[in-house]
């Protein structure tokens, strides 16, 4: 007992000394503990200001920690701390005065103080001014991000301070460019402003829309009479214009206080409601103002009475918005800035639109691509042999999963993925053969059938695999090197993961062409397929041969799950999203054609990305009206896009 | 002329197929909780209700599949058009009551526009509007959807078959055609700009308005009765078409449609008919589905449910009516139970087989296993019994569709 | 002799008691209505394995009412009218005395009917959009005001958004939230024109152009963010993608209502750390209750499996349920409900939850930034919002309320004083 109270008294002690000694930045941050400990974006101002303003040596390292979720917060006496996690359970605290290493301690009595994203860009707003020309190109870095993300005229200063002694000529470049997005912001002088406008006039960057667009905000405004000059009038608008509905522009009257207000249906019968008395409103019956004719009456009467407002008429309503102007005014009120501004905007949007085009073309080929992947081991089976195999897209998710496995015993992603493919092959390969051997040779001259019995084979597959994986979608995850995004400006990228699939569709275009064309395989199978007595006749064992172009094709879906895995998901489900497509990409390109496959994938993938342009909000629309066209375009070619032509045509 | 007879006469299978359909409608009326002993639950007379309209359906597959060799993949777009046209008149009349009602309490009466406003805010709520679209313009009126329960899967067969016949395209290139039709519509009805509540459909079906005292062990039996007759009516119109000189000419399209055409038939005029009329007979058995299932759903038109549909009538036996329907109620009512949790696991000791995992598997192999070894379907134990066998054809094939009845048909 | 009669009474009395308690109850049947195949399989399975599990542990605590608890599993395929069908089948033929299940609110909608008919008890654990209030129905998810308005504000107040993107899956719950929160965001001064809505089918997987979009919308300098209500295994894609097109937290953060552990274990999340999800529930919750239960899911389901918000709903559900029908002494579905009001239960986050006279739960809501490891770092946590079952920010329904317990009516129009509906809508 005794040995205890000596230690409280120490403990005590020490902490009394501890605020004895001087520990400016503890006293600080103890000063604004109430702000930080609700750690809200609209009321943390005060304190970071208070802590980047204090010329303490030692803040830049507090803020970057705080920012880093460092900081921990001892709960018994409200001290904060840096510190490490351990494990689970310990800490390692760390002084923020001087930096000294106070040892492990387990973390029950502390709470992590976790700033928001907000916050966190606070905190970096509030770091330029160190981290601007900091040794580290990192934090030099991190600060012209930060400046980035919030541009404030207190920065520009210390911005065109730093530009001159930058060393790295990068960090250089990106200071330069955002000096002049601020001085085009905040500077005093419209004259240096309007040279910072023609400067970065038909630059693409979204940062240079994002700092002219804001000048150009407007607002309507009302007037009666002339229009004050010191306006900076954009243009005037007339009433009932598209830019300015009636409706609209009576409601501002109305706002401003300069005419009645229209009442509408529900305050109508919500002012009836409390008129009602002895059964009539206003001389009505209640049980006639079941139509608006008569509740329009009821109405007038009681505004007859002075008991309602009343409401304006139509002819009021166009009478006061004759009277008015309708103009809309520039916030900023230079007139000089807010031209340079607009033929600025006006430079950039046509480039704009240019590389908005471009960038719907990559999204259409890259689109394109992947249901040609999807579609190039149907095209084998199904355009070559004229089998037709429902569980082409289960060959797919075979493909994917297999992608899974593989990763499940090598974590390195890139090897897994030179590991998978080849397996990928394999595995569908011989499932393909698989299949072929036990039931499609029987049905070759029965192909609807084949479609019902490989349907069969692919709910049982999905279900098997639902069994083996479970319903989870599993990752497959792309290296390393495939992360991100090939970016030519602000506009204009493609991910690399679909470069890549680009780059597979192209390969597996080359080796269909070669295995068709110059393979023995490929002959045998063209021969098999136009005749196949003719061609047993010629020594040609066309069993085989069909077992084996089956397998080709069944392969190639294989990879194409693990390209599709890469890039989208795998489920069970994975392959029956594609089937229907891939059928369609085939039938459109013109069966027995590789060509026409590809044409088919091109069509399709173009046309619903035109289609999702023109209506952004609704993607489903896009499908739905491209799978009409495409029963429309079959009409017209029942044979496809490239129909092949005499007896390779048949029936 | 004493068609009627002599069509009867030729056809005993129909009375036959009738007397059982009676026979069944009786003993489910008898067991039923609302009329009878209660031995069988209401879900399960709604389920047997249903199964009755998924015959009918397999029915008109089997016409136009089995008799006319149009693989269709996109008879369920018809069927569920049924479904969405009786839907919309449910659907507003019911709430049509109950807002009349909940405005009838509010001080003074409601305008007509609030009422419907009113109704528009109740159905619509649930997708973020409370408009009523164009095509709902009819849906106060039963006479009007429940003529559009035949006539909008009647016009959509008749366009679309005849800008597919017409271009000559046939197999299974038709096939895929049909799948992209149903897909399409059933990709836009999940869009909500397609004014029917999109993903969500129309729902509260089983409730018929005006009714709600009538418990729904009665209103289930109702519309047991209902689909029985409309089946029954169904395979009579159906056995009607396939039979005479018009059957004959069907069946030869199945087998030969060039031979048919190069002997004068029109034979885009036929298949145009084939193919519309089982639209209607889909449509109508929508109609009496989905009140009994009580919520129709774009999801119930996309694509697989027509290759089920497909395979229903595979596996029941193809060209014959009756085929179709065993199909169809085997099928159905065997998943229902697999899928419901009623058939015991299998333990194997090392691992236990449960049905709700397995059955699906067991499903697809054994359309598997039918394609291969049974072409004839369930409809071949019928052959077996009353010993009618397929003429020996000494190994040869008996034609590019095994599945159907080809010689035995031509000698009848 | 009279002692012995007495006696003789009070032992007959009390067997014949218990015998009835027994032979009335036992079993005690909970129907389990999640679908085990079809595509919302990937969500439900969890929810079933939750279930019975749930069930398990409260035999093994000696059951409910001295009965033995037995879970009745049916699979409605994620076949919308196929849920009516089970529903009915698990009220009539098992006669089970409370049914959890249902996640889409789809199939919520399909079961409503038949349950009310019945007179059933159903337990849904998923958030949904709210406008809706059913006597047989007790919505253990988050109600709109639990969730996306918490969320909304979120990323108003601490963020600093200006600009809004609303991405979501095309049915009703992404539409009715993205109609309430278009309402609301209106309402707090934000611009039509700065408010994008987009939806993409189930499962769509190709999301360049809309991630483009999003990105684009930066341009008049405004900070964009995007809530997201994409559903089940499309926002794989979607995170994909954005995590390709290197979109940084700090610049454009997303918020997802449908993305919790369960979804980011499919997925590699070293690009996404930063983005944001909104629930009542997340398994990083550092309490000793939480721990517990991560560790029994674990235990059953294996070490590499999580916990998720939906399957908090069921806990609280669950044990609420049981609570109940041990203060009602039977599981008849009229007490049970009137013991339900006011019912507590600890929240596997810490704090009480409370069963409300409209159905609804009180619950603190959560709000995470995603972390390298699939989990998520809770960055605010509220106390605990009262549900509500009628939004207060669409004009029609703002008059509304719900209050099963006083007024007995789920659609009560404040401004008439009358019940619009007992029976709810669907």
């Amino acid at each position: 007992m005794k040995n205890l109270l000596i230690a409280l008294f120490a403990l005590i002690l020490s902490c009394a000394s501890a605020s004895a000694q001087d520990t400016p930045v503890q006293d600080l941050l103890q000063e604004h503990r109430a702000l930080i400990e609700k750690s809200s974006r609209k009321t943390i101002g005060p304190a970071i200001d208070a802590l980047a303003r204090s010329g303490l040596p030692q803040m830049q390292t507090v803020l970057e920690a705080w920012q880093a979720k460092e900081i921990w917060q001892r709960q018994a006496d409200g001290l904060f701390f840096r510190a490490e996690e351990i494990d689970r359970t310990t800490l390692n605290l760390f002084d923020l005065d001087s930096g000294a290493d106070l040892g492990p301690t387990p973390d029950e009595d502390f709470k992590q103080l976790k700033p928001n994203s907000g916050i966190r860009a606070m905190i970096g707003t509030a770091l330029v001014q160190f981290q601007l020309s900091d040794p580290d190109p990192a934090k030099r870095r991190d600060a012209l991000i930060a400046i980035e993300r919030d541009p404030e005229s207190s920065l520009l200063a210390p911005l065109r301070a730093s530009i001159d002694s930058e060393q790295d000529a990068a960090i250089a470049a990106q200071k330069r460019r955002l000096e002049r997005l601020l001085t085009i912001g905040y500077d005093a002088d419209s004259a240096a402003r309007i040279a910072a406008i023609n400067d970065m006039a038909g630059d693409l960057g979204l940062d240079v829309r994002a700092t002219l667009n804001p000048l150009t905000s407007s607002k309507i405004m009302v007037v009666s009479g002339d229009v004050p000059a010191e306006w900076n009038v954009a243009e005037t608008l007339k009433p009932g214009s598209e830019d300015l509905p009636a409706a609209e522009a009576y409601a501002l009257l109305v706002a401003g206080g300069d005419a009645l207000p229209r009442i509408d249906d529900d305050d109508i019968r919500a002012a009836l409601i409390a008129n009602i008395q002895g059964g009539s409103v206003g001389g009505v019956p209640v049980h006639e103002l079941d139509n608006d004719d008569a509740r329009l009456t009821a109405y007038a009467a009681l505004a007859e009475a002075g008991v309602v407002p009343a409401t304006a008429t139509d002819a009021d309503i166009d009478d006061r918005l004759a009277e008015y102007t309708f103009v809309r005014v520039y916030d900023e009120t230079d007139p000089a800035i807010t031209t340079a501004v607009e033929e600025a905007l006006k430079s950039i949007e046509v480039k704009v639109g240019l590389n908005q085009t471009l960038d719907l073309t990559l999204d259409a080929l890259s689109l394109a691509s992947i249901y040609f992947l999807a579609a190039i081991g149907l095209a084998i089976t199904f355009g070559v042999m004229g089998v037709i195999n429902m569980a082409h897209g289960e060959f797919i998710m075979m493909g994917a999963y297999t992608g899974y496995v593989v990763q499940q015993f090598v974590p390195n992603h890139t090897l897994s993925i030179i590991i998978a493919i080849p397996l990928a092959f394999a595995v569908t390969f011989a499932a393909g053969v698989l299949m072929e051997r036990l039931v499609i040779r029987w049905l070759y001259n029965r192909p609807l059938e084949t479609l019902l019995a490989t349907f069969g084979i692919s709910i049982a597959l999905q279900q098997l695999a639902k069994n083996i994986f479970g319903t989870q979608a599993r990752p497959l995850t792309s290296p390393a090197w495939l992360d991100g995004s090939w970016v030519m400006n602000d506009i204009v990228s493609i991910s690399y993961i679909r470069i890549a699939i680009f780059v597979l569709a192209l390969i597996f275009l080359c080796v269909f062409l070669f295995i068709m064309k110059r393979t023995r395989l490929g002959l045998e199978t063209r021969a098999v397929t136009q005749n196949p007595r003719m061609a047993a006749s010629m020594g040609i064992n066309p069993n085989r041969v069909n077992m084996l172009t089956f397998g080709l094709g069944s392969g190639i879906a294989g990879i194409a799950g693990v390209a599709i895995g890469l890039f989208a998901k795998v489920t069970s489900e994975l392959g029956s999203d594609y089937i229907v497509q891939s059928f369609m990409t085939v039938v459109v390109g013109g069966v027995g054609n590789i060509w026409g496959t590809l044409a088919g994938a091109a069509m399709i993938g173009f046309l619903q990305k035109g289609i999702e342009w023109f209506n952004p909000s609704n993607t489903l629309a896009a499908q739905t009206y491209m799978i009409i066209f495409i029963i429309i375009f079959i009409q017209f070619r029942p044979r496809g896009i490239i129909a092949l032509k005499g007896r390779a045509a048949g029936d | 002329m004493n068609t009627h007879k002599s069509f009867v006469m030729r056809n005993p299978s129909v009375l036959y197929f009738l007397a059982m359909l009676a026979l069944f409608t009786l003993g489910v009326t008898l067991l039923a909780e609302g009329t009878g002993t209660g031995l069988i639950s209401t879900s399960f007379v709604k389920t047997l209700g249903k199964t009755l309209c998924l015959c009918l359906i397999a029915i008109a597959m089997d016409l136009v599949w089995g008799y006319c060799g149009i693989l269709s993949l996109g008879h369920f777009a018809f069927f569920g058009l049924g479904g969405y046209m009786i839907g919309m008149w449910l659907m507003y009349e019911r709430t049509r009551l109950i807002v009349t009602d909940a405005l009838a309490q509010a001080e003074i009466p409601p305008t007509p526009q609030e009422i419907v406003d009113g109704i528009g805010t109740q159905i619509f709520g649930v997708v973020g509007s409370n408009e009523f679209p164009l095509i709902w313009s009819f849906a106060h009126s039963l006479t009007i959807q429940l003529i559009l329960v035949v006539l909008v899967p009647g016009i959509l067969a008749l366009v679309f078959g005849w800008l597919a016949f017409r271009s000559r395209v046939t197999g299974v290139y038709l096939s895929i055609l049909t799948q992209a039709m149903t897909l399409a519509l059933s990709l836009y009805l999940f869009q909500n700009e397609s004014g029917l509540r999109g993903n969500n459909g129309l729902s509260g079906l089983q409730n018929l308005p005006g009714l709600d005292d009538v418990p729904q062990s009665t209103v289930s039996i109702w519309f047991l009765w209902a689909s029985a007759v409309a089946l029954g009516l169904g395979y009579i119109l159906a056995a009607w078409i396939v039979s005479g000189k018009f059957g004959s000419v069907v069946r030869g399209i199945r087998d030969n449609e060039a031979r048919v055409r190069f002997l004068g038939y029109s034979v885009e005029t036929y298949k145009l008919f084939i193919f519309t009329v089982t639209a209607c007979i889909a449509g109508i058995a929508g109609a009496l589905y989905y009140p009994q299932a009580g919520i129709i759903n774009p999801a119930e038109i996309a694509p697989i449910a027509s290759i089920y549909l497909a395979v229903w009538v595979a596996i029941g036996g193809r060209g014959r009516l009756y085929g179709a329907v065993i199909g169809a109620a085997f099928v159905s009512l065997i998943s229902t139970w697999f899928t419901g949790g009623q058939a015991p696991d299998i333990n194997l000791g090392f691992y236990t087989v449960q049905w709700v995992d397995w059955w699906l598997i067991v499903l697809g192999m054994s359309f598997v296993l039918v394609t291969l070894f049974a072409p004839k379907g369930i409809g071949g134990l019928v052959d077996l019994w009353i010993d009618r066998r397929a003429p020996a054809r000494h190994g040869a094939d008996l034609g590019p569709d095994d599945g159907s009845l080809r010689e035995k048909e031509a000698s009848e | 002799m009279k002692f012995v009669n007495t006696m003789l009474a009070g032992t007959v009395a009390l067997g014949a008691l218990s015998t009835a308690a027994m032979a009335a109850d036992c079993p005690i049947k909970v129907g389990v209505l999640h679908s085990l195949s079809g595509t919302m399989a990937i969500s439900e399975t969890t929810l079933k394995d939750t279930m019975l599990m749930l069930v398990e542990q409260q035999n093994e605590k000696g059951g409910v009412l001295g009965c033995e608890l037995e879970a009745v599993v049916v699979d409605p395929a994620s076949d919308w009218p196929l849920f009516a069908e089970k529903a009915r089948e698990l009220l009539t033929v098992h006669e089970t005395d409370v049914i959890f299940g249902n996640w889409t609110s789809v199939s919520r909608k399909s079961v409503l009917p038949v349950i009310e008919e019945l007179n059933g008890l159903l337990f849904y654990p998923v958030q949904y959009e709210g406008e809706e209030s059913s006597k047989n129905v007790f919505y253990t998810g988050a109600a709109p005001n639990q969730q996306a308005i918490p969320a909304t504000d979120y990323f108003l107040d601490e963020l600093g958004v200006e600009k809004f993107a609303l991405l979501g899956t095309d049915y009703v719950y992404p539409r009715t939230t993205n109609n309430i929160l278009e309402s609301y965001l209106k309402g707090k001064g934000i611009a039509e024109e700065d408010i994008f809505v987009n939806y993409t089918p189930f499962g769509h997987s190709d999301w360049s152009k809309i991630v483009a979009d999003v990105v684009a919308l930066g341009a008049d300098g405004k900070k964009v963010g995007v809530i997201s209500t994409i559903n089940g295994d499309a926002n794989i894609g979607f995170y994909k993608e954005l995590a390709a097109a290197g979109i940084s937290a700090d610049d454009i953060p997303v918020v997802a209502f449908s993305v919790g552990e369960e979804e980011l274990s499919g997925l590699d999340t070293s690009n996404l750390v930063g983005h944001l999800a909104a629930w009542n529930y997340f398994q990083s919750a550092d309490t000793d209750a939480n721990a517990e239960w991560v560790a029994a899911w674990k235990a059953r389901m294996g070490e590499e499996r999580v916990t998720n918000d939906p399957m908090e709903a069921h806990y609280i559900g669950f044990n609420m349920w049981v609570n109940a029908v041990e203060a009602a002494g039977t599981t008849d579905v009229d007490a049970v409900r009137t013991a339900m009001y006011g019912q507590e239960f600890p929240n596997l986050t810490g704090g009480t939850a409370v069963m409300l006279p409209n159905h609804h739960l009180a619950k603190p809501v959560l709000i995470g930034e995603i972390l390298e490891d699939g989990q998520f770092d809770i960055i605010s946590q509220t106390t605990e919002v009262p549900g509500d079952a009628w939004t207060d920010f669409l004009p029609e329904s703002a008059v509304l309320k719900s209050d099963w317990k006083d007024l007995g009516c789920g659609m009560y129009n404040t401004e008439t004083s009358t019940c619009v509906q007992i029976k709810s809508n669907y």
